[in-house]
């Protein structure tokens, strides 16, 4: 069975909490020298049939209607070997 | 007759009761309607309540979405039907595209539960009437995906629209841009805001006020005029 990986990362111009909870705890916990940290979801699809380009035309879709909100966020889709 | 007002329970939904109750306190007939059903069983407007519906675990609202009630509710409100989302029912309507922007994790990422002052900013929506442009009012605020975002040029389009209808006073409690605490679409019928109305509409209870009580007679009168 085929993987297909869609990592959802929010827009650089949306500010990520999240992101910077983590960058500060870093110094911390001796992880020195990390200037910024963002984080994102990674969905790793595993597809039924071959992941031709109609599956990866719906895989897109579904990408950009439901996993990823695109008003705040950015989605890559990337076929794993 | 009076107006029927449709009241959504999604799996996860925590205020429908309360919600429930608001509208009858204001005189109309409460109506439930489950996340399943696709017919609105003819009520005159729909309220969708707070609560983490499907746990939220994709994004706050995103899941409920696409749940056969909020097809129906979609082009009924896009048909004019008014529409008032609550904290998830906010975070419902945007992510139907309802309203524009999208709401995130509040920015000091806690949970928050208080009383909060809001300026009513619009009082010609739907959902507003029976309050005055201006008017201060104190209603509870309880959530964690409270932080509202737009670009800037839907944030400017938002203020020269006058559809920025709510505002935080004091006290900015999630970091939503511009303190925008609650918003219309362009025809006025789908409000969306963060703080519960339905929590201070007696006495008793929340903040020992009753601001909220001016949703639910707002829309039974323009139901009832119309």
């Amino acid at each position: 069975m085929a993987r297909v990986v869609v990592d959802v990362m929010l827009k650089p111009e949306i500010l990520d909490p999240q992101g910077q909870a983590v960058q500060r705890a870093l110094p911390r916990l001796g992880f020195e020298g990390i200037a910024d940290v963002r984080q994102g979801k990674r969905f790793e699809l595993d597809v039924e049939g071959p992941v031709d380009d109609a599956a990866l035309a719906r895989i897109h879709e579904m990408a950009e209607t439901f996993l990823a909100n695109t008003v705040i966020e950015d989605f890559v889709v990337k076929v794993e070997s | 007759m009076t107006a029927r007002i449709g009241v959504v329970t999604f799996p996860g939904t925590l205020d429908d009761r309360d919600a429930l109750r608001a509208v009858r306190l204001a005189g109309a007939e409460p109506v439930s309607l489950w996340h399943r059903d696709k017919d609105l069983k003819q009520v005159d407007a729909v309220v969708l309540p707070g609560g983490f519906s499907y746990g939220d675990y994709l994004r706050a609202g995103a899941i409920s979405r696409f749940s056969p009630v909020m097809g129906t509710v979609i082009e009924q409100a896009k048909a004019g039907m008014p529409v008032l989302g609550i904290c998830n029912g906010f975070q419902v309507l945007t992510e139907s595209h309802l309203l524009p922007g999208a709401m995130l994790r509040n920015n000091h990422l806690h949970f928050i539960c208080r009383d909060q002052k809001l300026r009513v900013e619009n009082a010609e929506t739907a959902w507003t009437a029976d309050y005055t442009d201006g008017q201060e009012i104190h209603i509870p605020l309880k959530n964690i995906d409270g932080r509202y975002v737009a670009d800037e040029r839907t944030l400017d389009e938002l203020e020269a629209e006058g559809r920025v209808v709510f505002r935080y006073r004091d006290f900015n409690p999630n970091g939503s841009l511009r303190d925008i605490a609650g918003i219309t679409n362009a025809a006025g019928n789908v409000v969306g805001l963060m703080p519960h109305p339905e929590h201070a509409v007696e006495p008793l209870v929340g903040t020992g006020r009753t601001d909220g009580l001016g949703f639910f007679t707002s829309i039974l009168k323009k139901l009832v005029n119309v």
